[in-house]
């Protein structure tokens, strides 16, 4: 047993940093070291400054332009990525619809679809969750009729984040209502700018614009953007499912975050102590980081069993879960260390280059907001309670 | 970066596991707990013939010279047993303290009778005050003629009532020795009593009791080796709890799976099904942190091996109690009984979160070092 990475892993994580030194842009890197919200074009500009490395495809095989990095190696990357305050990629295209091209698309959808996601060229949003399906995808009720060479496509989608910059959304429809319900479902790519679109905002509670609706009516798809075979989608849905988990635990980001509530806790001071060596408030970011400790080495076993061709498996349930709970944790303690300045909510004062009479130290200004905004952690990607059903029946057995 | 473990560390793990389920199952433990000595001659001798207690001897005194990953998988599948013999105390604290301490002479008179199980021997360095401070130690040996003579208290003490020898740990001119003491020298008193997890322990008073220059284990200050023992043994109780851990998930969902309630199995019940997923988590991230623990065990940083320890001992502890609790209580009423082992796992649980420094000590010596 040993837990080190080889030099050779060693080596490729400098080469990581050393990248991100020079070319993540620093009003980006800015941004996310400090909490501020982040816009399309932050996204965009480390898309592009990746792929002008030949890094755009962290997750993908060569033959497609990928990387072709093992699981190890792009959790290193992430990992590095995260800590030094790189954007996340948007999973969309990248790590979701491109994954499905690559598995059931033919060499047409391939050609088309897979170099302006690699490019940053094209926006994806993801048409899986609807007002009656949330952690229950099965139930999809929008419907794609053919008609011709078209399916015209009637429905609404909900929860579909960052849509509002979209290109393209895939979707799940039911193009059989007389099938079982995982039978009649089937995988279509739709251009965001089809007639009978509407995307509408969803405000979170945080004040973001982050998750849309989307309507669809009367939309027209040619049948040529159906991936697979017609009522094969829900195979294609489950096998994704079982592929966007190797960052699933979000060990970097967790890193970072630490890093942020103990200089925060370093600052801020009770009793004339700082908080973090004020005994009660160390002891609870002691517990955090050892359980992120923990859930490290957790991690890298998963990695390490997939490496040996083990099936990935339901631990990564175990990953998200605690992942997900050690985000909020650190973000709950950061509220808690700045005390009544959690409380002040001006929204423009989050921005970066803000500079109005705001009377409160910078780092005050965004755990709020980002404690309000990542209450979305342990509901999205199958919910957390999802999860410990997986554990219960694929683990447990029960 | 390798999870794996090698061909020789599997078979040990299987020639453990069983001699385990074999000779050790449930009504036999109940009555080696129940008898005068609180343990099984010939379950330790078993433990000998095997070479289990030959684990931790170095080559040249005729040991296997094994290190810290056999050592939690042996712990691990004991702990399987819930076995109440002095494996730790003896096999392991005390077998490395002489190994890394004692001369040729002092190793060639015990190791060999330690392996061959005709000697037990105790690790006496607990005190009253010491709770997780290892080097709170008031015991004192005073220097006199030849020798030294040795006045203190030992506190809860395992084991110390079935050992020929103890390893008593004690204030000297240049700092820490250890000395290597018979049980019936004149001057030690032990108070006897049993441990709420089943084994014996003792509190050991020594008055003005005489030992010759050869019952010092090296010279000069042992204080860096005596830290180094007791992480080793830490590190080793890691594996002992995650062998009860993996005991007590498995007993209960096999007990889920068959206890019917309202004509369906309860392991059916939601509310139970998230509990037996939330102990199965804390049974994962404890395995992660006590692989952790046996690969730094034997750091030679004390301070980064401190810490590591102590954060896998807070993640091991707190699996005790919460998959310890959950356990007894989706047992329903059969859990709380006696009768069935989940409430002896439970009692070792409980035992092994409150040994060498409980969760919160652990948790209060990590916190001292983030402001550092």
């Amino acid at each position: 047993m040993d837990l080190n990475f080889t030099t050779e892993d060693q080596a490729f994580r400098e080469e990581v940093r050393s990248f991100l030194r020079d070319h993540l842009p620093s009003e980006v890197r800015h941004k996310v070291l400090n909490g501020l919200p982040l816009e399309r074009d932050d996204y965009l500009a480390w898309q592009h400054a990746l792929h002008a490395r030949g890094w755009g495809g962290p997750s993908w095989p060569a033959e497609f332009g990928g990387t072709g990095w093992t699981a190890v190696e792009q959790y290193i990357f992430d990992e590095a990525c995260a800590e030094a305050g790189a954007p996340r990629l948007v999973p969309f295209g990248l790590k979701m619809v491109a994954t499905v091209i690559m598995a059931f698309g033919n060499k047409t959808q391939q050609e088309r679809f897979l170099p302006p996601i690699l490019a940053g060229t094209e926006w994806w949003c993801q048409g899986y969750s609807e007002p009656g399906a949330g952690s229950d995808l099965a139930s999809v009720k929008t419907r794609a009729v053919r008609d011709g060479d078209h399916y015209v496509v009637n429905g609404q989608k909900t929860w579909t984040t960052l849509g509002q910059y979209a290109d393209w959304i895939f979707c799940l429809v039911r193009t059989d209502a007389d099938a079982k319900p995982q039978r009649g479902i089937s995988f279509l790519l739709i251009d965001m700018k089809s007639p009978g679109i509407t995307v509408r905002p969803i405000i979170t509670m945080d004040g973001s614009h982050e998750v849309n609706e989307v309507w669809l009516e009367d939309v027209r798809v040619p049948v040529e953007n159906l991936i697979g075979e017609e009522n094969r989608g829900w195979t294609y849905a489950k096998f994704l499912l079982g592929h966007e988990r190797t960052n699933i635990a979000g060990i970097g980001t967790a890193k970072r975050e630490l890093a942020r509530l103990k200089r925060i806790a370093a600052s801020e001071t009770r009793h004339g102590l700082p908080l973090l060596e004020d005994p009660l408030f160390s002891a609870e970011v002691a517990r955090v980081e050892i359980e992120l400790m923990a859930l490290e080495i957790t991690n890298l076993r998963v990695l390490s069993a997939e490496a040996e061709n083990k099936a990935p498996g339901p631990e990564a349930s175990i990953l998200k879960i605690k992942g997900s709970e050690i985000q909020q944790r650190l973000l709950e303690l950061m509220t808690e260390a700045i005390g009544p300045h959690a409380l002040p909510f001006d929204r423009d004062a989050m921005t970066a280059g803000y500079q109005g009479d705001y009377p409160l130290d910078a780092y005050a200004r965004t755990p709020t907001w980002q404690y309000l905004n990542l209450r979305k952690l342990t509901i999205y990607g199958g919910s957390n309670e999802i999860q410990r059903n997986i554990i219960s029946q694929m683990i447990l057995g029960l | 970066m390798d999870f794996s473990f090698t061909e020789e560390q599997n078979m040990l793990v299987d020639t453990a596991e069983r001699f385990v389920s074999k000779e050790y199952g449930f009504e036999t433990r109940n009555r080696i707990i129940a008898s005068e000595t609180g343990m099984s001659e010939t379950v330790w001798q078993g433990l000998a013939d095997l070479g289990l207690l030959a684990l931790l001897v170095p080559e040249e005194d005729g040991g296997l010279n094994a290190g810290p990953v056999e050592t939690m998988l042996v712990m691990s599948a004991l702990g399987k047993g819930l076995l109440v013999e002095p494996y730790l105390a003896s096999a392991v604290m005390s077998t490395r303290a002489i190994a890394t301490l004692a001369s040729p002479d002092q190793r060639g008179e015990w190791l060999e009778r330690m392996l061959g199980g005709e000697l037990i021997v105790a690790f006496a360095h607990d005190e009253l005050g010491t709770r997780h401070e290892p080097l709170a130690i008031e015991t004192r040996a005073t220097r006199i003629g030849a020798g030294y003579l040795l006045d203190g208290r030992k506190s809860v003490i395992r084991h110390a009532s079935q050992a020929g020898m103890l390893l008593v740990s004690a204030l000297v001119e240049d700092g820490v020795a250890l000395f290597a003491l018979d049980r019936d020298t004149p001057g030690v008193r032990l108070a006897g009593y049993p441990s709420v997890d089943g084994a014996r322990a003792a509190d050991v008073f020594l008055e003005q009791v005489y030992l010759p220059e050869s019952r010092r284990l090296g010279q000069g200050d042992a204080s860096d080796a005596l830290l180094a023992v007791l992480d080793t043994g830490l590190a080793a109780l890691c594996g002992e709890a995650l062998g009860v851990l993996q005991r007590s998930l498995d007993t209960t969902i096999e007990y889920a799976r068959t206890r019917k309630q309202f004509g369906v199995p309860i392991g059916k019940f939601q509310a139970l099904q998230h509990r037996m997923a939330d102990m199965l988590i804390h049974v994962e991230q404890a395995r992660s942190m006590t692989y952790l623990a046996a690969v730094r065990a034997l750091d030679g940083d004390a301070a980064r091996r401190a810490t590591a320890l102590s954060a896998a001992k807070v993640v091991v502890g707190e699996a005790c109690r919460f998959v310890g609790q959950q356990a007894v209580q989706i047992h329903g009423g059969m859990g709380v009984t006696d009768e069935l082992d989940i409430s002896h796992c439970f009692k070792r649980l409980f035992a092994i979160e409150k040994t060498f420094g409980s969760t919160l000590d652990h948790l209060d010596h990590y916190r001292r070092t983030l402001a550092a």
